[in-house]
């Protein structure tokens, strides 16, 4: 650990900005399927647990797409956002909606029930081995130690543009505003005459379709497995409680943050910490949660 | 005037910018009924809840049988005898009413021995005593969920006369309950007051009930102490019947 | 206690005895259905009798499986080599050594359980509802992930368990026993604690937890009590179980939260979550199904379990005991009674 350390800022301090750089990419697939679990928590208040399976899938979906039809995975992106806004419409109508009216617990172990469930089929599917595709772009190299694949490039400037249209289309859209108005009393909506069972049906289809691409960032830039959900579900977890609901920049600012801690992490302590220092992470803001709470004589909850 | 058994000392209490309590003082006696009024979002809960040390309060000091509360937290006071019950009444609704009688014995002497006592003998016999007196008895059984809003609202009141307190603030006991019901719950407060020696402090709305119930009397407005004194002195108040029928 | 409650429990006893004599193939099953049944009714402490949803109680299961590991070889032999050495040497222990080990293992992975419940109940008994729930889950994935760093106790490889002296026999039978007595007095002492002051109390907690606290209840000595004995018990049953497999690994038979982690749940949800018996009956039918149905699913067992814990609760969030007490409210005392309180006293006298 003291050897990792000197290496980072004593021998080497550039290779500080390949950590950064490494950070900022794996965070941008943080920062979007948190800002997915957000949408869901704050306008419908269910706390989706196979949050990180929504991710996988639409990994393995590109993964499928590529080497059945040899679609490329940057190609791919809006096929697999149809297709898991299509399932997650689905998840509604025949998971979500039951539960919603329900008190927390049972949508959150409804969704833990959904996270195993699509944890084994894509094994059935995929089997349980690590897998990549390969984007078969240029790879840059700085300096002789800083690697810059171009696919994390692109990946990270689609990412980018698709956060933009999603903030855009919840700003303008009607559809957006409905589910803004939702968010904020969904029984005051209800009597100004918006259909809510539409709207939470479109939020968590929405939020299928965000997870899916990142997803798709997943399968390019690192590995998919079937089992590595929940790891994304707990990092989202982490971020959306850091951040609070509601506050879209903050979300995806700690999604970047996460992405930078982990990536030091796995350098300092090794790579078998990187989720630790996820739950850690998540553990901490609990904890300085409670101590602010705490002031004010409440619980967090 | 003699011992008060609750002293509020310039109690200030604001939430974000809205100036909820400012500079309250009020004095409750031992053994008294003591009511307090005042129009709708005029800081009358607020006030309780800082009393039962729901929340901080920003300065100023509550004294509790000369004993400095404004520190502790709403277990601790409660554990002091002092109990409040609430104005969207709150008991726990997946419970029969015997069990809910039960569980609320005082945990003042909170030995660990307590925590695993038995639930039959002396205090299911109370249990069941306290609902009689406040009407109860033939429902115990069932789950208090289930019970009208006015049935929980005696519940509730049942369910703190059970931990025995030294002081009891009651928020609104008459607030949603069938009018016909009023004076039998009248009753009981006095009862309670006289046989059971409970000091009461509440806050009403229904001007006809606390002239009658009261022996002294709080008046607040807009976050500040308006008036106070006899039920007869307000009466004829100007600045009161300013404030409820002057439109805040 | 009601004839019928005793003879209920004679009818267990017996066929709890005559079980693994008439199915001795099935011996080891058997007991994992007891392991079930104390972790269904543990979990119900604080899942379903105070409304504190823990997705994390298999971390004292694990704590309890390393911590019992690590007593039973320290004893006798130093950790680090024992489990660097893996398969190179076989330490031998003797009938008298294993069986001191194995009973030390057992109280101390208990103990230490309970210690960390305590601790940890510091951190999370802040926390309600959804807070709580994914702060034990995040628990329990990093006890399985930290366990797997640490070389000392054989990191992911695991450690091989001592070897029971005695015949294979012999072997089910005494791990039968041992958790169909834990499992047995789980459910005695959560029967009496039930009926007592507690049991109203960690009730009061699950319904309205502020107002319990303005009545001036103990609410954190409460919880964290009902905690420490779900811990304690779930660490004794890890180092049963550590035993009773031969070999522990962190991710799949220590902290394995995709599968006991959840079943327990799932089987508290099952029978009825909030009652004594709901957890009991719960484990029973979900351990009968899945066991029957298991070999015939061919990899498809997990979907349908998925599947299964999906329509449990989306349709049937009551469970067994749950419904019961719905359609029959008169059988669980739930009525209205016309005598005034002299009226049934004097009727009291009288019998």
């Amino acid at each position: 650990m003291i050897d990792n350390l000197n290496l980072l800022f004593v021998y080497a301090p550039i290779m500080n900005i390949q950590v950064i750089l490494d950070g900022i990419f794996v965070g941008a697939v943080f920062a979007l399927s948190a800002y997915g679990l957000a949408l869901v928590w704050g306008v419908m208040n269910v706390k989706n647990l196979a949050q990180g399976d929504f991710v996988i899938m639409g990994g393995f979906i590109a993964l499928g797409l590529h080497e059945y039809l040899g679609i490329h995975p940057i190609i791919s992106i809006p096929i697999v956002l149809i297709l898991m806004f299509a399932y997650g419409w689905a998840v509604y109508k025949l998971i979500i909606k039951r539960v919603i009216d329900n008190d927390m617990f049972v949508s959150l172990l409804a969704t833990f029930g959904l996270s195993l469930l699509m944890q084994q089929v894509m094994n059935l599917i995929y089997g349980p081995e690590v897998r990549i595709i390969d984007p078969e772009l240029p790879i840059y190299e700085f300096f002789d130690f800083i690697t810059v694949p171009m696919a994390k490039i692109i990946s990270l400037i689609l990412a980018a543009i698709f956060a933009l249209i999603i903030t855009i289309f919840m700003k303008k859209s009607r559809m957006g505003q409905a589910i803004r108005a939702t968010a904020q009393d969904a029984r005051a909506a209800r009597v100004l005459g918006i259909n809510t069972d539409n709207v939470y049906a479109f939020t968590f289809a929405l939020n299928a379709a965000i997870c899916g691409v990142a997803g798709v960032m997943v399968s390019i830039i690192w590995v998919l497995q079937p089992f590595y959900g929940i790891t994304y579900s707990l990092r989202t977890f982490a971020i959306v409680t850091a951040a609070g609901l509601g506050n879209l920049p903050a979300v995806i600012g700690t999604g970047f943050v996460l992405g930078l801690i982990e990536k030091y992490t796995s350098i300092i302590l090794g790579v078998e910490y990187e989720i630790a220092a996820a739950v850690v992470m998540l553990l901490v803001v609990l904890m300085w949660r409670q101590i602010q709470m705490r002031k004010n004589r409440q619980a967090v909850r | 005037m003699g011992n008060p058994i609750i002293n509020v000392e310039n109690v200030s209490k604001s939430y974000g910018g809205v100036k909820a309590n400012m500079n309250i003082s009020m004095k409750v006696e031992a053994g008294s009924i003591t009511g307090i009024i005042g129009p709708n979002g005029c800081g009358k809960t607020t006030l309780f809840n800082s009393i039962v040390g729901y929340h901080a309060i920003d300065s100023g000091s509550i004294k509790f049988d000369n004993q400095e509360i404004s520190k502790l937290w709403v277990g601790d006071i409660a554990r002091l005898g002092l109990l409040r019950t609430f104005q969207q009444t709150r008991i726990y609704n997946k419970m029969n009413c015997v069990d809910n009688m039960q569980i609320s014995i005082s945990h003042r002497k909170g030995s660990a021995s307590k925590m695993f006592a038995s639930r039959k003998g002396e205090i299911k016999d109370r249990a069941e005593h306290l609902l009689e007196f406040v009407g109860l008895y033939s429902k115990r059984n069932l789950i208090s969920g289930d019970l009208s809003f006015g049935q929980q609202k005696l519940l509730e009141f049942a369910m703190a006369l059970m931990n025995e307190p030294k002081v009891l603030l009651l928020d609104e006991p008459t607030a949603g309950i069938n009018p016909t019901l009023i004076n039998g719950l009248i009753d009981r407060l006095r009862k309670a007051n006289e046989e059971l020696g409970i000091t009461l402090c509440v806050i009403e709305h229904n001007m006809r009930v606390i002239m009658n119930l009261a022996s002294d009397i709080y008046c607040l407005s807009n976050g500040k102490m308006l008036a106070s004194g006899k039920p007869s002195e307000l009466q004829n108040d100007e600045r009161v019947i300013d404030a409820y029928l002057g439109g805040h | 206690m009601s004839r019928n409650t005793l003879i209920l429990y004679i009818i267990i006893l017996a066929a709890s005895i005559l079980g693994p004599i008439l199915l001795p193939a099935y011996t080891q099953q058997m007991a994992i259905l007891w392991v079930m049944i104390l972790m269904a009714s543990t979990w119900d402490i604080l899942g379903g009798q105070m409304g504190y949803n823990s997705l994390g109680n298999i971390t004292f299961f694990g704590v309890g499986m390393y911590l019992s590991a690590i007593i039973q070889i320290s004893m006798f032999y130093d950790v680090g080599e024992y489990t660097s050495a893996f398969g190179a040497i076989k330490p031998e222990f003797t009938d008298s050594q294993y069986f001191t080990g194995f009973f030390l293992g057992i109280i101390g992975a208990g103990l230490g359980s309970m210690i960390l419940s305590l601790l940890l109940g510091f951190i999370v008994f802040g926390l309600r509802g959804p807070y709580f729930a994914i702060g034990t889950l995040g628990v329990a994935i990093t006890a399985g992930q930290i366990t797997g760093t640490i070389d000392y106790i054989g990191g992911g490889s695991g450690i091989s368990m001592p070897f029971f002296p005695g015949d294979i026999y012999f072997r089910s039978i005494f791990f039968y026993i041992l958790c169909f007595l834990l499992a047995a007095s789980v459910h005695l002492i959560l029967r009496w604690l039930y009926s007592t002051q507690f049991g109203l109390a960690i009730n009061a907690i699950r319904d309205d937890e502020d107002k319990a606290e303005a009545m001036g209840i103990p609410t954190l000595r409460y919880k964290q009590f009902g905690w420490a004995i779900a811990a304690f018990f779930m660490g004794c049953i890890g180092a049963v179980f550590g035993n009773m497999v031969g070999f522990i690994e962190p991710i799949e038979v220590a902290f394995p939260t995709p599968t006991f982690g959840i079943f327990m749940v799932a089987m508290a949800l099952l029978g009825g979550k909030g009652t004594l018996w709901g957890p009991v009956i719960g484990a029973v039918l979900f351990h009968l199904v899945k066991e029957t149905t298991w070999t015939y699913l061919l990899g498809w067992q997990y979907v349908a379990l998925g599947l299964i814990i999906i329509l449990n609760i989306v349709f049937f969030q009551q469970g067994i005991m749950g419904w019961l007490q719905t359609k029959f409210p008169e059988k669980f005392g739930i009525f209205i009674d016309d005598k005034t309180h002299e009226e049934s006293r004097v009727a009291m006298d009288d019998k």
